[in-house]
């Protein structure tokens, strides 16, 4: 176990110690200690190593992650796994917005509750929140799956293209464009997956799906009043 | 952007401690503002039917002594003073509208910076590293005080542009965001009230709001929701209260704010950086607070 405290090092020193580690690399379990808030603890990553952060984190969070599985032990700032391509995100606490905004792959996991924006502009992440999500949570997702086990802010799914969404508790409103779905064995398979991925016990039947109209994203005139 | 910071002490034993705690979380917020900082200190009242008037002068030869003179001429009473830097706090007779037009019509080119039995505000500008050697923050002593640092975006760096704004009545008000309707705003209060703005400051037009709103009549809880209402811009408010402080974010919540609370403390910042060094905080309760919600703390109004 190798550990780098950032009360000693810098955040560039932990980065590029993390970057320039070889493919083939043995060091592969990795503590970060009093993180006290800084930002871009654990960014760019594109191994495949084990990084546990000890405390709060600052923005960006393991922004751009490749590969590397990162756990945060307590709250995360602004954009946790923002742009993720591959790996894993956990995140004990709380994570403020823009949780997953823009993420290709891999999956992000929060075990406390998301603040607004989450999964925003989501690309093919898979994202599980155990508490609730704030408002405009995946808005404008274009692909990918959000599971809330909480509720859900207002505008939920805004002007969202293809990623699924799944919500246990409630919705407190549902953004333009944004329906709920029948959930099919298919839709069950990919929800009991991530559930089971992310270590929750409930059942895919207590969760209603929710999805695209599809309406407002190939723009034709005639659809103009598909805004509501 | 900017940086805000507020900090409540739950124990009273905490006070002689307040400026050792509360400086590193104003200067832990300087890549946020490194342009001006400010603070609003809340130390003991002064006695009923007195005031704490703090001016402030730039030029630091300024003759303070023939303030307190002129101070105890205008109050027929006996008039005390504290030093800091180019600030001055006097304890004086008087009622808050007429010292203040006193000190308006006979003091040119001297800044009002606060007026009320508890409150102290003090703001330059510069880091928030050299407004706390200025000030000699860390050895200051109260119950709470919240702070700034400033990023400017809406008007000039200038010590007068610099937040805190006083808003009356022991209150105060710190600001990170912008506000879009300031202009039209303060077409309107000059026209409904006595309220007159020294600066062009979007902020100062929100902290004359708000006086306008408790001048009517309102509490603390409904002046902030007509703000909801009446304002528009991004925002997250810090408001220094007699007896603790209140925090609000804007429906939209682009600004960030983070609050802490243990049993000796509660404690907001626009980042957790600013709150990393607080005793305890590795077992506080951590959490980011919702937008339009009103949060208060003390015996907040």
């Amino acid at each position: 176990m190798e550990t780098i405290d950032l009360r000693k090092d810098s955040v560039r020193t932990l980065n590029s110690t993390l970057h320039g580690l070889p493919a083939d690399t043995n060091k592969t379990a990795w503590t970060v200690t009093n993180p006290d808030g800084t930002h871009n603890i654990a960014v760019g990553l594109d191994a495949e190593i084990d990084v546990t952060v000890k405390g709060h984190s600052g923005y960006y969070s393991a922004g751009m992650n490749q590969k590397a599985t990162v756990r945060f032990e307590g709250n995360v700032g602004v954009g946790v796994a923002e742009n993720m391509m591959s790996g894993e995100v956990w995140v004990t606490g709380d994570a403020s917005q823009s949780a997953g905004a823009t993420a290709h792959g891999g999956l992000l996991v929060i075990e406390g509750n998301a603040a607004a924006r989450c999964g925003i502009s989501m690309k093919g992440v898979d994202i599980v929140v155990k508490g609730s999500v704030g408002h405009m949570a995946a808005f404008m997702g274009q692909a990918g799956n959000l599971v809330v086990c909480g509720d859900a802010g207002e505008a939920f799914g805004d002007s969202l293209y293809e990623a699924g969404l799944f919500v246990r508790g409630s919705v407190q409103d549902l953004g333009a464009d944004c329906i709920e779905k029948e959930m099919r064995d298919e839709h069950k398979e990919i929800l009991a997956n991530l559930l089971e991925r992310a270590g929750c016990t409930h059942d895919v039947s207590e969760f209603r799906r929710y999805g695209s109209a599809r309406k407002l994203y190939n723009f034709k005139v005639d659809n103009a009043s598909a805004s509501a | 952007m900017c940086g805000i910071v507020g900090l409540y002490l739950k124990k009273p034993e905490l006070e002689d401690q307040l400026g050792q705690l509360f400086s590193p979380m104003l200067i832990g917020m300087s890549e946020r503002g490194p342009d001006s900082a400010g603070i609003a200190l809340y130390g003991d009242p002064v006695a009923d039917g007195r005031l704490k008037l703090t001016l402030q002068h730039p030029d630091m030869d300024y003759d303070w002594d023939g303030v307190k003179k002129a101070l105890e001429t205008q109050s027929g009473a006996a008039v005390s003073v504290d030093a800091c830097d180019n600030h001055r706090t006097f304890d004086v007779q008087g009622d808050e509208e007429t010292l203040s037009q006193w000190a308006e019509a006979n003091l040119p080119g001297v800044t009002i910076m606060s007026l009320g039995q508890r409150i102290v505000i003090l703001k330059e500008m510069g880091t928030p590293q050299e407004i706390v050697d200025r000030f000699d923050l860390t050895n200051v002593k109260g119950g709470h005080a919240v702070g700034h640092t400033r990023m400017a975006t809406e008007s000039a760096v200038t010590t007068a542009g610099s937040h805190p704004f006083s808003t009356g009545q022991d209150l105060c008000l710190v600001h990170n965001g912008s506000l879009s309707n300031h202009n039209r705003l303060r077409e309107v209060i000059e026209r409904r009230s006595s309220i007159r703005f020294q600066t062009e400051n979007d902020t100062e037009v929100a902290a004359g709001y708000l006086t306008w709103k408790l001048r009517e009549g309102m509490d603390l809880d409904s002046a902030l929701e007509a703000a909801l209402e009446d304002l528009d811009g991004f925002y997250t408010f810090a408001i220094g209260t007699a007896d603790g402080f209140a925090a609000l974010r804007d429906p939209i919540a682009c600004k960030p704010a983070v609050l802490a609370e243990t049993d000796d403390w509660v404690a907001m910042a626009s980042e957790f950086r600013s709150l990393a060094h607080l005793p305890g905080v590795e077992n506080a309760k951590v959490w980011e607070p919702e937008p339009a919600k009103i949060y208060t703390w003390g015996r907040a109004a």
